[in-house]
């Protein structure tokens, strides 16, 4: 269908089944780590996996002109890609205000400015590792992290530095989406993100070669 | 007589457009990535690229979008242009984006396609003789731009700065 301009042209549901899993157990670990740092429930999202244009990336992150707080972390190893944990800047300021104990209503704005970022970069550190640590149990790699980035930025900025290595190869994007979600009942969305993982373009082989799954050629 | 309503002609990232007065033209969330706006001044009509890499040689595959690329666009938005009436020679250049958007000490060099980009859309826009008249590039903070060819002002939006024209 899309063989000239992108190079999934051969992966089946059992390929994206896989990449589900993958984004199913990461997030499924780093939502156990933040649920044990703030002595809440987590809850994920049903993973999604769409094979989408960039545009359509941005799309699913809020629109390229929406403002995010967002971590972002290079994957280095056996299978290098990017990841980003994506959060809107109210769901960031809670999140910093539970973490340091903040009283909650008191808008949040005596937080020392400092304060807030490394408790960001803290909450990086924290879901980015347990993702990969995740990743690399379950397909058996190796998988090195970098230190997080956070930046406070526009999505279409931030997701696009995600999509250079790919760019090159394809015009679209496998986009590995999952969401975490603190609180039930009526404080449901008090802390909610988006973990969004773009594998370089090598490394879709080596991951299904180390799952056993490897299509075709 | 027909009035035409002002219309905001939106171009994706990879991509490029071309408007008219009262028409503008915008494009949202440049990162690394470069905004490139060819305009006549006199016919009022300006196209936009929205360039992800400096060259089209790194593209490993063939039959990719041709305006994610530098030379590519350029080359491909001046003739668009040039089809519509507008000669190259009247073509003025205003940009923007190529941020750094995190200050990565790593050795891969995609990670400074920021300023890989401004260079590669200032040589070409060189060769096509097309001056820059000005530009908003670098930096570490995004931007969404939005270009008016009536005015010939380039609105810059970036997160927690003031509105910025050029």
């Amino acid at each position: 269908m899309c063989e000239e301009n992108s190079f999934h042209g051969n992966f089946g549901p059992v390929q994206f089944d896989v990449l589900k899993e993958i984004g199913n157990i990461g997030a499924g670990h780093a939502a156990t780590s933040l649920s044990t740092l703030l002595n809440e429930k987590i809850e994920m999202h049903v993973p999604g996996v769409e094979i989408v244009d960039f545009d359509e990336v941005m799309e699913l992150a809020g629109g390229a002109d929406k403002e995010v707080v967002s971590i972002y972390q290079r994957i280095g190893g056996d299978a290098p890609g990017s990841m980003f944990f994506v959060l809107t800047p109210p769901h960031a300021d809670r999140f910093v205000q539970r973490l340091t104990g903040t009283p909650q209503g008191e808008t949040g704005a005596e937080i020392d400015p400092e304060m807030s970022i490394s408790a960001l970069q803290e909450l990086g550190n924290i879901l980015s590792g347990a993702y990969l640590t995740a990743l690399s149990d379950f397909t058996k790699l190796d998988l090195s992290p970098t230190v997080p980035f956070l930046a406070q930025d526009l999505v279409g900025a931030i997701l696009s530095v995600g999509l250079i290595e790919l760019s090159q190869v394809s015009d679209q994007a496998i986009v590995i989406k999952t969401s975490l979600m603190e609180g039930e009942g009526d404080q449901k969305e008090f802390i909610e993100g988006q973990f969004f993982l773009f594998p370089d373009p090598l490394s879709y082989k080596k991951i299904f070669t180390a799952m056993g799954v490897l299509h075709g050629d | 007589m027909v009035i035409k309503t002002k219309q905001v002609i939106r171009v994706g990232i990879g991509d490029m457009n071309i408007a008219s007065s009262p028409d503008t033209i915008r494009t949202s969330g440049l990162g690394s990535c470069v905004g490139i706006i060819l305009y006549d001044d006199v016919k009022k009509t300006a196209g936009l690229a929205h360039i992800m890499l400096p060259d089209s040689t790194l593209a490993k595959k063939q039959g990719m979008k041709r305006a994610k690329y530098a030379d590519t666009a350029i080359y491909d938005l001046v003739h668009a242009l040039k089809d519509i009436g507008i000669s190259t020679y009247r073509l003025k250049a205003k940009i923007a984006g190529g941020a750094q958007m995190f200050q990565l000490s790593s050795s891969n060099d995609m990670m400074r396609i920021g300023p890989r980009n401004i260079e590669a859309v200032k040589s070409i826009l060189l060769s096509f003789r097309i001056p820059i008249m000005a530009e908003d590039v670098g930096g570490t903070t995004g931007r969404t731009i939005e270009f008016d060819p009536a005015s010939c002002e380039l609105h810059i939006r970036s997160v927690n700065k003031r509105e910025k024209v050029i």
